[in-house]
């Protein structure tokens, strides 16, 4: 059991039987009154928030949550197949888990997968990734305010709008949180 | 910062930038024309380099210069201007300044206050018993600004050391103390900020007398949506918060159950407001060192002051009674033990002071930290404080 002396940012805990994760806490001690830890949980499941004020001393059940290093292996039906290359045991998400990122994740993309009672629960992919241009329209010359942007079309199939220099064959990094064009990188052979 | 204050001769050279410096000197920063000479790290008299600083790369991390950032030097600055704010206050008033030990064998029984010992005793969390001895011999309007210190208390509003304004009136009752507290935050604010505007959460609250007030059990009505009674049993009052909505566990004691709600909702909606808040007739089981309100035995003269959602200060119309205050403490001992805190001795001397005789009496003891911090704007105790303990 967890007591609130270990209450941290990140701390995994069981409530009502779902998984919650600690996003923020702060010391509270009203006049005359104990000690709490005001705290707020995010369900791990749907991304509901809460806040709880824990007495000191209360204690908290720790969520079997564990987190693996996994690498991307192909998409099937909706679903995303991953790999721990660790003991080559894989594993079958919903792609709907990732959102509309999931168009941007290439074969062998290393993630981390969050699992509750050895179920997965979560997918979180790198910040960026990093891929070539495949299908664009060359920019019209002459229109080169910064603003301007027009679709490209990524090695994954994924479009994205990418300012009017770029060009098929550049390697471009992306947000993977927002879907937007970050830079253009220079390739590694 | 002002630029070029011909009244500033001495000080360190914190940057040279551009044919210009930043001096630090004893009344703040300012910036000045840099004779080539100047280097960052020199104490400089006038534009005669008096130390010249031995490395390079000042301010280094690590240095008091980099620990201190202006920011913080002004809030000690302000710090410093309302302690003498405050000593005015008092002085104008006819209060006697008093300082009584921080060492002490009996350092309180609270239930919720845990002491920090030292040699052959422990550290005053609060200096109300030798205050009170005071007020038996004798002295009817005395006031105290100490250190006082309880253990793993840290966090944005407290620190396990801080600093206490704590004064009585003999023969007073606790409205007296109400127009104390209101005029001398306003005082000492005005003195600091130039104007009664406390700040706090980015936002400016008047602090000008007179505060509005609400008893405790009409804003638990009012923002928790809980009835509070003061001898309902533990497991009826969690039910009450429980069917408020406020989610609560099981086998609560009272006063846990009611800060529950109290934090939940209460505190929160006394920092939405504008004005600072009276909030006063606490019910019984949070009477503390207060006695009961005359014909309401299960309400006790009790306030707390809040500005901004900051508990500022908590009063009571003392206890004058040797037997009920035997009681009490026998109680939060009887509590401590159970609950597996340190059960501290006590104070018998403060007894026999009862017995010989307390004028009827109200006091307070108000956060000086706090203070600045609503004076000043700062959000967090760390910042009105010359040292933090990682600091040290």
């Amino acid at each position: 059991m967890y007591d609130t002396s270990d209450i941290r940012k990140g701390l995994k805990v069981l409530m009502d039987g779902n998984p919650w994760t600690i996003i923020e806490f702060q010391f509270v001690k009203p006049g005359k009154g104990a000690a709490f830890t005001r705290t707020v949980f995010k369900n791990l499941l749907n991304g509901k928030t809460k806040e709880m004020n824990i007495r000191s001393g209360e204690k908290l059940e720790p969520a079997n949550v564990d987190q693996r290093e996994m690498t991307f292996l192909y998409k099937e039906a909706g679903d995303l197949v991953l790999m721990d290359q660790t003991n080559y045991e894989q594993v079958s998400v919903s792609a709907e888990m990732v959102g509309k990122a999931a168009d941007l994740m290439k074969d062998n993309l290393p993630c981390t997968v969050l699992f509750f009672n050895e179920r997965a629960i979560d997918v979180a992919l790198p910040t960026f990734v990093f891929l070539e241009v495949t299908a664009s329209e060359p920019g019209v010359r002459g229109d080169t305010s910064g603003n301007v942007q027009k679709p490209a079309t990524v090695e994954t199939g994924a479009e994205v709008m990418v300012p009017l220099f770029i060009r098929v064959g550049d390697m471009i990094k992306i947000d993977t949180r927002t879907h937007e064009y970050v830079e253009r990188v220079a390739k590694t052979a | 910062m002002t630029l070029g204050r011909p009244d500033h001769r001495l000080g360190r050279v914190l940057a040279v930038d551009g044919g210009f410096a930043v001096v630090r000197g004893e009344r703040g920063d300012y910036r000045v024309a840099a004779p080539p000479a100047w280097r960052a790290g020199d104490l400089v008299d006038g534009e005669t380099v008096v130390r010249a600083f031995a490395g390079d790369d000042y301010p280094g991390p690590g240095s008091e210069v980099a620990r201190l950032p202006g920011l913080r030097m002004a809030a000690m600055v302000s710090r410093g201007k309302a302690l003498a704010a405050l000593r005015g206050f008092f002085a104008d008033r006819d209060f006697l300044e008093v300082e009584t030990p921080l060492l002490v064998p009996s350092p309180g029984l609270e239930i919720h206050l845990d002491a920090v010992a030292a040699g052959p005793g422990f550290l005053i969390t609060s200096p109300e018993y030798q205050m009170k001895r005071l007020l038996a011999g004798g002295f009817e309007r005395i006031y105290q600004v100490c250190k006082c210190f309880r253990a793993g208390e840290r966090g944005p509003h407290h620190a396990s050391e801080f600093t206490m304004v704590e004064w009585y009136r003999g023969f007073a009752e606790l409205d007296a103390i109400i127009k104390d507290t209101e005029e001398l935050v306003a005082h000492v604010v005005t003195a600091v900020a130039g104007q009664a505007l406390a700040s706090y959460g980015g936002r400016a609250i008047s602090v000008a007398p007179p505060w509005p007030r609400m008893t405790v059990r009409d804003a638990m009505r009012k923002w928790a949506g809980v009835d509070v009674i003061g001898d309902e049993p533990a497991a009826d009052l969690v039910a009450a918060v429980r069917r408020a909505g406020i989610e609560i566990a099981d086998g609560l004691a009272w006063d846990d159950a009611f800060f529950t709600a109290f934090l939940a909702r209460v505190e929160p909606a006394i920092t939405a407001l504008d004005r600072p808040l009276i909030l006063e007739d606490w019910p019984v089981p949070l009477a503390a060192l207060a006695m009961r309100k005359p014909g309401e035995p299960l309400t006790a003269l009790r306030f707390e002051a809040y500005v901004g959602g900051l508990e500022l200060a908590n009063a009571f119309g003392e206890l004058t009674d040797p037997v009920e205050q035997r009681a009490r403490f026998e109680d939060d001992q009887r509590i401590r033990r159970e609950r597996g805190r340190p059960v501290y001795p006590i104070d018998h001397k403060l007894l026999a002071a009862l017995a010989e005789g307390l004028p009827p009496s109200a006091g307070i003891a108000l956060g000086f930290d706090r203070l600045v911090m609503l004076a000043t704007g700062a959000p967090t105790i760390d910042q009105v404080l010359s040292f933090t303990t990682p600091e040290l």
